[in-house]
């Protein structure tokens, strides 16, 4: 039970502290509140499974094209909506909500509303620590660190990533100093979409993929983004540890608990909030408080 | 006699038949209470009904977001809260709907004020993602526990509104205009008698000036959450009774999304924005379902519908419209006919010439 409880938190974990990473980003550096970002996570799972079934490619195949497909239409949705408008941040974020929907009814009319399930990378499992893990799942819990491994690594030591952190703390400068404003929103969004997108890839396997399948992740990306503090990359993936545990151990030890994991998640993001309203890591300046 | 009619005839014509916005406006409560005069048709009745209830819901939204800039992404809370309310009560207390819809706001005004408590500690993002996960929480609660509340399926067996179908509409119709001119008077930011509307712009504008003007901006949020709560619970105990079921579709984020989209679309901190929204939107939704490939495609249109408003018309419809009817006068600040040259008050020129 211990161990199930681990291995499974870390694959929730992972999937939600990709997702929420990639969140984090683009709102850190474009103040874009994306709601349809896990919407190009479902995208991307659907790509996959278009070149598995109907391409009949193999899945390991898929991946490549999955993900670049994902990334030009990210791409195409943030010149074509969110740049035009992106001073207005409730705009922003109603027009990314009014994006998710078109991208699920767009997915509903042609593939119906039914489960579909995409075949494992590999088959079989592997003994860790005396429990049946499928290797699927280790390959998940693997390219999670790796892939958030990459990403400090661009943020933290080249130039691009320094250019990235510098629009973040103020554009204005960044633009006196010679940075290319527009085309760092533009390497984030793509940053950001493929991080998404990965993470479909590495869950699509697992989860049964679904035109519905954005909601859920959704909430649970929000809350560990806000409880982590918004604009810190460190504090959302700490949040989406905690809530995927959180998550995991209500729904092995509470009866009923698959309905109750949600409200599990967004109590324990309430109560934070209540004692620190800025999140564990978030910044806040003294005057705006109140 | 003839005096009071001279009276409210000169009312009439200088109050509404001078200003555009005000004639389409009493034009369509007249129409609307007209409907069963043209058609009885009782599908065409449930259809207006449920948009009237939608339209309520829509402006409360906005009432509590559009004006005090409350980013509140979970409405249905207020919905659902009161439409299950009010289905507990009548089911098992047997009261009538008289009694059970204004307990459900009151039960909605309630959870609006313990909702409204974050609100004074945390803003704009934040204060978005504690309202939208208040509605999920309670969605966990209630299939928890299915005895008390239905479950998946919902509470079902409600009484109806009222016997007559034409009798339901009238009873939804003049709460809805009641309660529209409420929220529209409440929130005028121009009103001389009340204060409210002009500080919840302020709270929206800039909260920290407002408060180093000695503005209460807690007591003013707070009033805020709790009269949208009310007329969402009004909204919610209405549905309840009119559908005869309350179910988790009440409180689905969906939902909360859709008073969000018709508000938008209509024009935010407006009130008539989102009653004009819901009903061009709403029918249109309906209409299509008829239609076996439109009923596939209509959220298609919808979501399309969305994207243009935002981009083209960003301040919504009624906005867009009511700025190319109406013009103020630049000295006393009246509202004037597009075709006016001169302001019909202080005979000021509306507009630079050349």
């Amino acid at each position: 039970m211990f161990f199930d409880i681990l291995i499974n938190g870390m694959v929730a974990g992972g999937m939600y502290a990709l997702l929420a990473v990639g969140f984090a980003l683009i709102f850190g550096v474009a103040k874009i509140f994306n709601m349809a970002h896990t919407g190009f996570y479902m995208i991307t799972s659907f790509f996959m499974l278009i070149g598995s079934t109907v391409l009949k490619w193999p899945l390991a195949v898929t991946i490549l094209p999955a993900l670049v497909a994902t990334v030009l239409l990210g791409l195409v949705c943030f010149k074509l909506f969110f740049d035009r408008i992106k001073e207005h941040e409730t705009a922003v974020m109603i027009i990314s909500v009014a994006l998710a929907m078109l991208f699920q009814e767009l997915l509903l009319l042609s593939f119906g509303g039914h489960y579909r399930g995409v075949s494992p990378l590999m088959r079989g499992f592997a003994h860790v620590m005396g429990i049946r893990v499928s290797y699927q799942h280790l390959i998940a819990v693997g390219s999670t660190m790796v892939i958030l491994a990459m990403l400090w690594y661009l943020l933290a030591k080249t130039k691009t990533g320094k250019a990235i952190r510098t629009v973040a703390e103020d554009k204005e400068v960044a633009n006196l100093v010679g940075i290319n404003v527009s085309r760092v929103y533009m390497t984030v969004m793509a940053i950001s979409v493929a991080i998404a997108g990965l993470a479909g890839v590495v869950v699509a396997p697992i989860y049964m993929v679904s035109p519905l399948m954005w909601v859920q992740p959704l909430t649970i990306v929000l809350a560990a983004v806000v409880l982590g503090g918004l604009g810190s990359i460190g504090g959302c993936v700490l949040g989406a540890f905690i809530l995927g545990y959180t998550e995991t151990v209500v729904t092995f030890l509470v009866p009923g608990g698959a309905f109750l994991r949600g409200a599990v998640s967004l109590t324990i993001m309430i109560c934070v909030l209540l004692i620190r309203p800025e999140g564990l890591f978030g910044v806040v300046f003294e005057e705006e408080r109140l | 006699m003839l005096s009071y009619f001279d009276l409210i005839y000169g009312w009439i014509r200088g109050e509404i038949l001078a200003v555009p916005g005000r004639v389409i406006a009493f034009a369509f409560f007249i129409t609307l209470l007209a409907v069963p005069i043209m058609t009885q048709e009782p599908y065409y009745l449930r259809i207006i009904t449920l948009t009237t209830i939608f339209a309520l819901f829509g402006a409360s939204w906005d009432l509590l977001s559009g004006f005090t800039g409350q980013l509140n992404l979970g409405q249905a809370l207020f919905f659902g809260v009161s439409a299950y309310s009010t289905a507990l009560l009548n089911i098992h207390y047997h009261l009538s709907p008289w009694v059970t819809i204004p307990c459900g706001s009151i039960a909605a005004v309630l959870v609006g004020l313990v909702a409204g408590i974050p609100a004074l500690r945390v803003r704009g993002f934040y204060l978005a993602l504690v309202t939208l996960s208040f509605p999920l929480i309670l969605t966990g609660l209630v299939f928890v526990f299915p005895d008390l509340t239905g479950g998946e399926l919902g509470l079902s067996g409600i009484s109806r509104l009222s016997k007559s179908p034409i009798s339901s509409y009238y009873i939804v119709v003049v709460t809805f205009t009641v309660s529209i001119l409420m929220m529209w008077k409440f929130t005028d930011g121009e009103s001389k008698i009340i204060r409210v509307g002009m500080v919840l712009h302020a709270i929206r504008e800039d909260e920290i000036s407002a408060r180093t003007s000695g503005i209460n901006t807690t007591f003013y949020k707070l009033l805020a959450f709790g009269v949208s709560g009310f007329f969402s619970g009004v909204a919610g105990g209405l549905y309840a009774h009119y559908m005869r079921v309350a179910g988790p579709s009440t409180l689905e984020l969906f939902f909360s999304f859709q008073a969000i989209l018709w508000t938008i679309f209509g024009g935010i901190a407006t009130i008539y924005g989102p009653v004009a929204g819901v009903f061009i939107l709403y029918p249109l939704l309906e209409v299509l379902a008829l239609h076996p490939f439109g009923d596939k495609i209509r959220y298609v249109l919808f979501s399309f519908v969305l994207i243009f408003t935002l981009l083209y018309m960003p301040e919504g419809l009624t906005v867009w419209v009511r700025d190319k009817l109406e013009i103020k006068c630049p000295r006393c600040k009246l509202v004037n006919a597009f075709v006016r040259k001169n302001c019909r008050a202080c005979r000021a020129a509306l507009r630079l010439e050349g």
